[in-house]
C-alpha cells in the first residue's frame, strides 16, 4: 500500500515536472523543474531496489549536469523572450508527432501485455545475489564482466573533458606578454652580472 | 501492487515529452538540451525497471553508461553551445546554416 502511494507520488511529480521543464518561459526555471523531476526519478528507482543507480542519479545529473546547465542559462546575456517567439507556431506539429509517438508506445505495451511478444528470458549470470546489497552486487558485476565496458566509459569521459575544455578555452596573449620561460631557466649570474672593484674617486664604466 | 507495466507507461509518458520538448522549443538549444536529457532519463528508467522486475542486474550497469553518456553529452553539447554564443551572440539554432551544409 506503502509502495502505491509512494509509486504514484514520485511518478505524478516526475511527469509533472518533465511537462514544466519543456514549458517554462524562463530556461532557469526548466533546469530547476529538470532537478525535481531527477530527483523523483531517483525516488522512483529506490522503491524498486536500485539504490545505486538512484544515488548516481542524485550525484551525476542534480550535482553536475543540472548545475553546468545552471551556469550555462546565467552566464550567456540571453534574450529569453526572442527565442519563445516560435513556441506556439510549433505546437500543432510538436503534438502530432508526440500524439504518434504516443500511439506507437501504446501500441507495443498492448502488443506485449496481450502476450504476443516473447521477453527474453535472463541468462542467470547477472542476478542479484541474496544477502549482498544493490552496491555490491553491481560492483561484482561491473569489475569482473563489464571491466572492459567500464574502462570505456572512463574513456568517453576523459574524451568529453578534454574537448569541452578544448572547445571552449581562450588564448589570451595581451595578458601574458612574451615570456620565454627556457631562456629565463637558461640564464646564469655569471653572464647577467660583472663584479668591478674601483679605486676611490673612479667610476666605473658600461 | 505495483507492476512492470506501471513503469513502462511513466517511462514512455516521459519520453513522449522530451520529444515533444524538442519539438517546442526549436529555437533554445538550452531546452532542446534538456528534453535530451528527460529522454535518456525515460530511457534509465525503463531499464532499471526491467532489470528489476526480471532479477537481472544487467539493465542497471547499462543505465550506469547511459549516465556516463549523458553527461559526456551535456558537457560538449554545452561548450559548443557557448562558442556559438560567442561567435554569433545568440543560440537561436533553428537557422543554423553557417557551413552551407
Amino acid at each position: 500500500m506503502l509502495q502505491a502511494l509512494a509509486f504514484y507520488l514520485f511518478a505524478a511529480l516526475v511527469i509533472a515536472s518533465g511537462t514544466f521543464t519543456i514549458l517554462a518561459r524562463n530556461p532557469v526555471h526548466s533546469v530547476l523543474w529538470l532537478i525535481l523531476s531527477f530527483f523523483n526519478a531517483a525516488g522512483l528507482m529506490v522503491i524498486i531496489g536500485a539504490e545505486f543507480i538512484a544515488m548516481l542519479l542524485v550525484i551525476v545529473y542534480v550535482g553536475a549536469v543540472a548545475v553546468l546547465f545552471l551556469f550555462v542559462v546565467m552566464m550567456l546575456d540571453i534574450d529569453f523572450a526572442e527565442l519563445r517567439a516560435s513556441f506556439m507556431k510549433n505546437f500543432p506539429l510538436g503534438i502530432a508527432i508526440a500524439l504518434v509517438l504516443l500511439a506507437e508506445l501504446v501500441l507495443g505495451i498492448g502488443a506485449w501485455q496481450a502476450g504476443a511478444l516473447q521477453l527474453g528470458t535472463p541468462s542467470g549470470d547477472a542476478t542479484a545475489l541474496l544477502g549482498r546489497s544493490n552496491i555490491e552486487n553491481i560492483g561484482a558485476l561491473l569489475y569482473s564482466r563489464y571491466l572492459f565496458l567500464f574502462e570505456s566509459a572512463g574513456i568517453i569521459l576523459l574524451v568529453a573533458m578534454i574537448g569541452a575544455i578544448v572547445l571552449t578555452h581562450r588564448e589570451r596573449r595581451a595578458v601574458r606578454g612574451q615570456q620565454n620561460i627556457a631562456k629565463q631557466n637558461a640564464r646564469r649570474p655569471s653572464e647577467a652580472t660583472v663584479n668591478v672593484q674601483p679605486g676611490i674617486g673612479q667610476g666605473v664604466t658600461l | 501492487m505495483i507492476g512492470i507495466e506501471h513503469y513502462v507507461v511513466v517511462s514512455s509518458i516521459l519520453f513522449v515529452l522530451g520529444v515533444l520538448g524538442i519539438f517546442l522549443n526549436r529555437k533554445n538549444i538550452i531546452v532542446i538540451l534538456m528534453a535530451i536529457e528527460l529522454i535518456l532519463l525515460a530511457v534509465n528508467i525503463n531499464l532499471v525497471a526491467f532489470s528489476a522486475f526480471l532479477g537481472d542486474l544487467t539493465g542497471q550497469i547499462f543505465a550506469m553508461f547511459v549516465l556516463t553518456v549523458a553527461a559526456g553529452e551535456a558537457a560538449i553539447g554545452l561548450a559548443i553551445l557557448v562558442i556559438y554564443f560567442r561567435g554569433r551572440g545568440t543560440i537561436a539554432v533553428d537557422d543554423v546554416n553557417r557551413m552551407k551544409g
